[in-house]
């Protein structure tokens, strides 16, 4: 066989049995794109126009690095981001809660972990941040049986209810979460750790959850990613996070653009550095899996380019 | 080399009867029947073999003796303590989760997929169960996990985790996890019908060492030529039922039933 020798090997026309100058070079053209070359310069065009339309507006850029450090802004990004971590504690306890108790055989737990998703998932963020921050019209005290009791409006601050509004809906979502990365985790884990001895709780805790966390923190991060963003709601009760804090800036010198400029390029900054952590943090879970984690850049991508809800 | 302990509770009942007692077992799943009343008897220190055609209900059986599935019918005794209920009377009541674990913990098992912790190495897979179950101390479970992983033959992979090693590795591994716990009884589910076929003998060889210690075994195998050597009895399990029962030499070599002829022309 003439596939078979070596000599041959690589040239295809020695097949055919046909003699070919091998040593003539050919020019290869690739296949030309000029569909892609409109496209491209029509973004350019599109670009250019916005780029235009914004230099020349009325903005005065050199204001942004000032604002960037001003000192009211920067407690307000002192706020989002002790808000957004806290209301993510919250979240992950009451989302991991939520999830293992989805996964039992008590019935009135499983109806309990339902209808708290159901609930939540099922209405704006926005509306149960109002409904949180006016719930002093529903329960005018707090009291634990007598033994203590206050007055709901002096509780009811607008951190606690941004923090509560935040974390509460965020809970629903991780439980999902959460709820996948236990599913994901194939059913002979819990058996061959059944047969050992181990108990449910201790089976869930060091068997199933942390194989489960490699599933779990790729999402979560965007979650943490989200809730960075949708803190800015808390900026409607009257929270002095970083939108509010610009707020409070471009009423008095409507320097409108110019802070909203600002508040996004702190956004991006937090979004930037989270994203960088969570490559770190799923590094670390993906211990005993040989498959690498994708990419920063992609990570990026997915992170900045959100949609939800 | 470590040598298997044998466990020795003060229970009053145990130690003197059968290690495994079943009377009638009956199973279902949904509307399927699986086991139609399998009787049989493992003595202690026997190398109990199971054999027969898939969907024979023979690994549910095994399943059934630690309790990873529930019987519906029948009488199962495990060291002649009842699997999964307690007799107070004339009733039977379950067994709630944590009586049920420390059972378990004295049974070990190997599964066909080995189910080794992928996010834990090898020496912190043997080490967990002792440490977390029997609340050992950490140098007690690290000296008995390195020589279990040395009596498997893997003692220079105590740091790999499963994901780096073999399935025959992985399946001794599997083996050592099971042997920290020091059980008085241990299960293998096809333990080497996911390996390929050079990974074999290794795993066999570390049961074959098992059986010569006196490790009661009940192996569920398509491996006739172990089941031949170093089995002390064997049952042919077709539809749910014992269909014949007796030394592997003799089933295996002289089959009397039709069933079971049919089942070991077809192995060749």
């Amino acid at each position: 066989m003439i596939l078979a020798d070596e000599e041959h090997f690589g040239q295809p026309t020695a097949l055919t049995g046909k003699t070919n100058d091998v040593s003539v070079p050919v020019k290869v053209v690739a296949v030309r794109r000029y569909g892609t070359w409109a496209l491209g310069l029509a973004v350019l065009a599109v670009l250019a126009f916005v780029v235009r339309a914004f230099a020349r507006a009325n903005i005065e850029y050199s204001l942004i690095p000032g604002y960037l450090v001003n000192r009211s802004i920067l407690t307000g990004v002192a706020h989002t981001l002790e808000l957004t971590l806290l209301a993510m504690a919250v979240g992950l306890a009451l989302g991991v809660m939520t999830a293992v108790m989805r996964q039992t055989h008590n019935p009135v737990l499983r109806g309990v972990a339902l209808g708290y998703t159901w609930l939540f998932r099922g209405t704006p963020l926005l509306v149960q941040l109002l409904i949180w921050f006016n719930l002093s019209i529903v329960f005018k005290n707090l009291s634990f049986f007598g033994l203590y009791s206050t007055p709901m409006n002096t509780l009811m601050t607008p951190f606690v209810a941004a923090l509560l509004g935040l974390g509460v809906n965020e809970g629903a979502y991780i439980a999902e979460i959460v709820r996948s990365g236990i599913i994901s985790v194939d059913d002979g884990q819990s058996e061959a750790a059944a047969a050992l001895g181990m108990p449910q709780s201790l089976t869930m805790r060091r068997v199933v959850l942390p194989q489960a966390l490699r599933v779990i923190v790729p999402p979560l991060g965007n979650e943490f990613i989200a809730l960075l963003k949708y803190s800015s709601l808390a900026y409607t009760i009257s929270y002095t996070e970083l939108l509010q804090s610009a707020n409070k800036i471009y009423t008095t010198n409507f320097k409108v653009i110019e802070l909203l400029f600002t508040v996004s390029i702190w956004y991006i900054l937090l979004t930037t550095v989270f994203t960088v952590f969570q490559q770190i943090l799923e590094r670390r879970v993906g211990r005993g899996h040989t498959r690498p984690t994708e990419g920063i850049g992609r990570r990026l991508a997915v992170n900045l380019m959100r949609f939800r809800r | 080399m470590t040598t298997v302990t044998k466990h020795h509770d003060t229970g009053s009942t145990r130690g003197s009867g059968p290690m495994i007692e079943a009377v009638d077992i009956h199973k279902r799943f949904g509307h399927v029947e699986v086991l139609r009343g399998i009787d049989l008897e493992v003595a202690a220190g026997e190398v109990f073999c199971l054999i027969g055609p898939s969907g024979s209900g023979k690994s549910t059986f095994l399943r059934c003796i630690n309790h990873l599935e529930t019987i519906d019918a029948g009488n199962l005794r495990v060291d002649g303590d009842l699997v999964g209920f307690e007799q107070h009377g004339n009733v039977l009541h379950a067994l709630p989760e944590k009586k049920i674990a420390r059972k378990r913990a004295e049974i070990g098992m190997v599964f066909q997929r080995f189910n080794l912790f992928p996010h834990m190495t090898a020496l912190q897979n043997v080490m967990e169960a002792p440490i977390r179950v029997r609340k050992e101390s950490r140098t007690i479970a690290l000296e008995r996990a390195l020589a279990l992983l040395d009596r498997v033959g893997l003692a220079d992979r105590r740091d790999n985790y499963p994901s780096q090693l073999s399935g025959g590795q992985q399946q001794r591994v599997a083996i050592a996890r099971a042997l920290a716990m020091q059980p008085k009884l241990m299960l293998f589910d096809e333990p080497t019908s996911a390996l390929d076929p050079e990974l074999v003998g290794d795993v066999l060889q570390v049961m074959r060492s098992l059986a010569e210690d006196g490790m009661t075994m009940v192996v569920v195998t398509h491996e006739m030529a172990f089941a031949r050597d170093v089995g002390d009895a064997l049952v042919f399990v077709d539809g749910g039922r014992v269909v014949e029962s007796g030394h592997p030499r003799d089933v295996l070599t002289n089959p009397q039933h039709p069933r079971t002829q049919s089942f070991l022309s077809r192995l060749g």
